[in-house]
């Protein structure tokens, strides 16, 4: 199996799905010349096309409105944004367009619309780094998915350009650059829905969530190190959700912790934290604990932002505390 | 206000366009004043609750423009949609029965006033954020324009989205991109009770399209015929891959913002300045005083659409609520 980058993975579900679907179109701020501010799209408008592949003003009602025309028409757009944070000024057409349109309007049309959001911290502050997937879980109507690794960064981009909702696709920043195994062929897809299992462990469940993924998997080998049998698991689709993978995990170890690049308020892990007391209560025989950004905007300085961001010593403290 | 300047090209057009078309015309509008009438009637009695935006005085634009499209056209409205919905075709049954929160509702219940849907028509949405349709229409033609269709992207809204930042950034973008979409502001002088003085630093909203490279023309929008030359040129326009434009139809609102509106913000005389300006009146008179209909026949299409509407009200009556089981139905697609 081929080794690649993160990124490169991303690339390839979009030439592969672009070639599959001529109804599948790709725009954002600077993805055609430019070749995305990320170079995720570099050489895609040679490859597929002006008409398929363009550069748009920075409008990001228009962008992720216009997708949302276009979706219902037959279409299958890509929108790139060229951070994470600009959902927020696209809200009105994230959240009640392309995610209520079709319930409002009595499920008469699908909205087949990818929007692409580079989520993370990487010291650019308020605006430029945040992991906003929990804003947006609370809106129905919308999928979305936070790849950890290159293969599921393929696999679940197939899945979101056809699944046949809107789907918030978060590729996170500081994971582009890393490498993993991707399995080749068009036909490989991830679910949306499943959770995977990145370590099998008896003894604690860490839950956790896009690049919090690699310091988690370094956590349970360190505690493996000490004795302690952590099974890491990624839930990849936040929604929707793989509560089963999670509550016979926890059945198994009754102990939970949940790391995140979200605020801490209502974050995933308040969500983890509420369905297992529904569901799973009588398995827990320790608290759940939560390792997220405290509830302050992300702050830029380098001392600031590494003090918020959850690290391998944060997480790893959670750990140990739930083990002794 | 330049309303009267192209009069006689207006009066050219209702002799240039045969009886049947200028009777669809009457028609239609005869229909969307009478179920506005009724919708009034049924919100006092408690059977439409939550908001309702009449859209009784403004029938000439929907009408006008509408009928100046092809049926394959798309159309794209406001949450004040219901005359756009029946302009395009919609079964007054189907929109009554989604004003009472019915399950035989042309959105099953779920939307309600604001959110009305046919795709079958190419009806394309009411919409309750002010100017969030602009962006769907830039959509639409974007649609159009990569699989080479002759179709163009009708937009209305109101003065009260010119403000909004997706107004500016749709018909840049539209521009831009020459897509086929023609943007129609129903200016009726209110956001709510806000004069347009108050909340727009141009009051003459067609020149907006100037900034963004469009053709922008104000017409008369108590006159269906003046509605219907101005889209008529914008649709050509359009399909001629030339881009697309931007109309300000002057209109009056008879009724409150919505049903919760006591209208304490304008005269009575001004309301009444504009009712003697009523559309329906307009296109009647003129229809009697050139000899094209008699009145007779007139009477009878208001009393063919008087029934169809009593009808639209006594199966929205009738049908059923929407089932409890049925509440998570199409939040996603299967």
């Amino acid at each position: 199996m081929p080794t690649i980058t993160y990124a490169e993975a991303i690339k390839q579900a979009l030439v592969e799905e672009m070639r599959r679907d001529p109804s599948v179109i790709l725009y954002g701020e600077d993805v055609a010349n430019f070749g995305g501010i990320f170079r995720i799209t570099a050489g895609l408008k040679d490859m597929f096309g002006d008409e398929r592949v363009f550069d748009t003003p920075i409008s990001e009602n228009a962008l992720v409105g216009g997708g949302v025309g276009a979706a219902l028409t037959g279409l299958r757009p890509i929108v790139e944004l060229q951070f994470a944070d600009f959902l927020f000024t696209a809200g009105d057409e994230v959240v009640l367009k392309a995610g209520m349109w079709r319930y409002g309007h009595g499920g008469a049309y699908r909205i087949p619309l990818v929007v692409r959001c580079p989520s993370g911290a990487t010291a650019t502050g308020p605006e430029h780094g945040q992991c906003p997937e929990a804003f947006f879980m609370h809106a129905p109507g919308l999928k979305i998915v936070s790849p950890s690794n290159p293969a599921d960064a393929k696999g679940l981009l197939k899945s979101a350009i056809r699944d046949d909702n809107p789907v918030l696709y978060f590729e996170h920043k500081l994971l582009y650059a890393t490498r993993g195994e991707v399995p080749e062929g068009e036909d490989f897809m991830v679910p949306l829905g499943k959770a995977s299992i990145a370590r099998e462990g008896d003894d604690l469940t860490l839950v956790a969530i896009s690049a919090m993924v690699p310091k988690a998997l370094k956590v349970a080998e360190r505690l493996a190190g000490e004795g302690h049998s952590v099974e890491v698991i990624d839930p990849r689709s936040l929604v929707p959700f793989d509560r089963e993978t999670i509550i016979e995990s926890v059945k198994k170890t009754g102990k939970i912790v949940v790391a995140e690049e979200s605020y801490k308020t209502l974050g995933v892990g308040a969500e983890i934290g509420a369905m297992l007391m529904e569901n799973a209560l009588e398995y827990l025989d320790r608290p759940l604990r939560r390792v997220a950004i405290p509830d302050v905007p992300i702050p830029t300085a380098a001392v600031l932002e590494a003090f918020v961001i959850p690290n391998e010593e944060k997480i790893y403290q959670a750990c140990r505390e739930l083990l002794s | 206000m330049a309303l009267e300047r192209d009069k006689h090209v207006a009066q050219h057009a209702l002799l240039t366009l045969d009886e049947a078309q200028l009777l669809a015309m009457y028609r239609k509008m005869s229909l969307i004043r009478r179920f506005e009438e009724k919708s009034a009637e049924m919100y006092t009695r408690g059977k439409i609750t939550g908001f309702c935006h009449l859209y009784a005085g403004e029938e000439a634009v929907a009408v006008g423009a509408i009928e100046a499209l092809y049926d394959k056209d798309y159309v794209v409205s406001t949450y004040r949609e219901h005359g756009h919905c029946l302009a395009k075709g919609a079964d007054p049954r189907a929109v009554m029965a989604e004003l009472f929160g019915k399950a035989t509702g042309i959105s099953h219940g779920r939307g309600g006033s604001m959110h009305l849907f046919d795709p079958d028509i190419r009806f394309m949405g009411g919409y309750a954020i002010v100017g969030g349709g602009l962006p769907l229409a830039v959509g639409l033609g974007l649609s159009i324009a990569y699989k080479e269709e002759p179709e163009v992207a009708c937009c209305f809204f109101g003065d009260g989205a010119l403000p909004q930042g997706a107004f500016h950034e749709s018909l840049n973008l539209a521009s831009l991109w020459k897509l086929p979409v023609i943007f129609i502001c129903e200016n009726n002088f209110y956001g709510m009770g806000t004069l347009v003085q108050n909340a727009i630093c141009q009051e003459e909203l067609y020149r907006f399209a100037e900034p963004y490279k469009m053709p922008g023309v104000r017409v008369d929008g108590m006159d269906v015929l003046d509605v219907y030359r101005a889209v008529t040129e914008a649709a050509a326009r359009a399909r001629e891959g030339d881009g697309p434009s931007l109309i300000e139809a002057v209109t009056y609102r008879f009724r409150g913002h919505s049903m919760s509106d006591p209208v304490e913000y304008r005269s009575k005389r001004e309301e009444r300045i504009w009712q003697e300006r009523d559309p329906i009146k307009n296109l009647r008179r003129r229809l009697l005083a050139e000899k094209r209909v008699s009145e007779a026949r007139l009477d009878q299409i208001d009393a063919e659409v008087g029934a169809v509407i009593d009808d639209a009200v006594k199966f929205a009556d009738e049908s059923p609520e929407p089932p409890l089981e049925e509440l998570a139905k199409n939040v996603y697609v299967e």
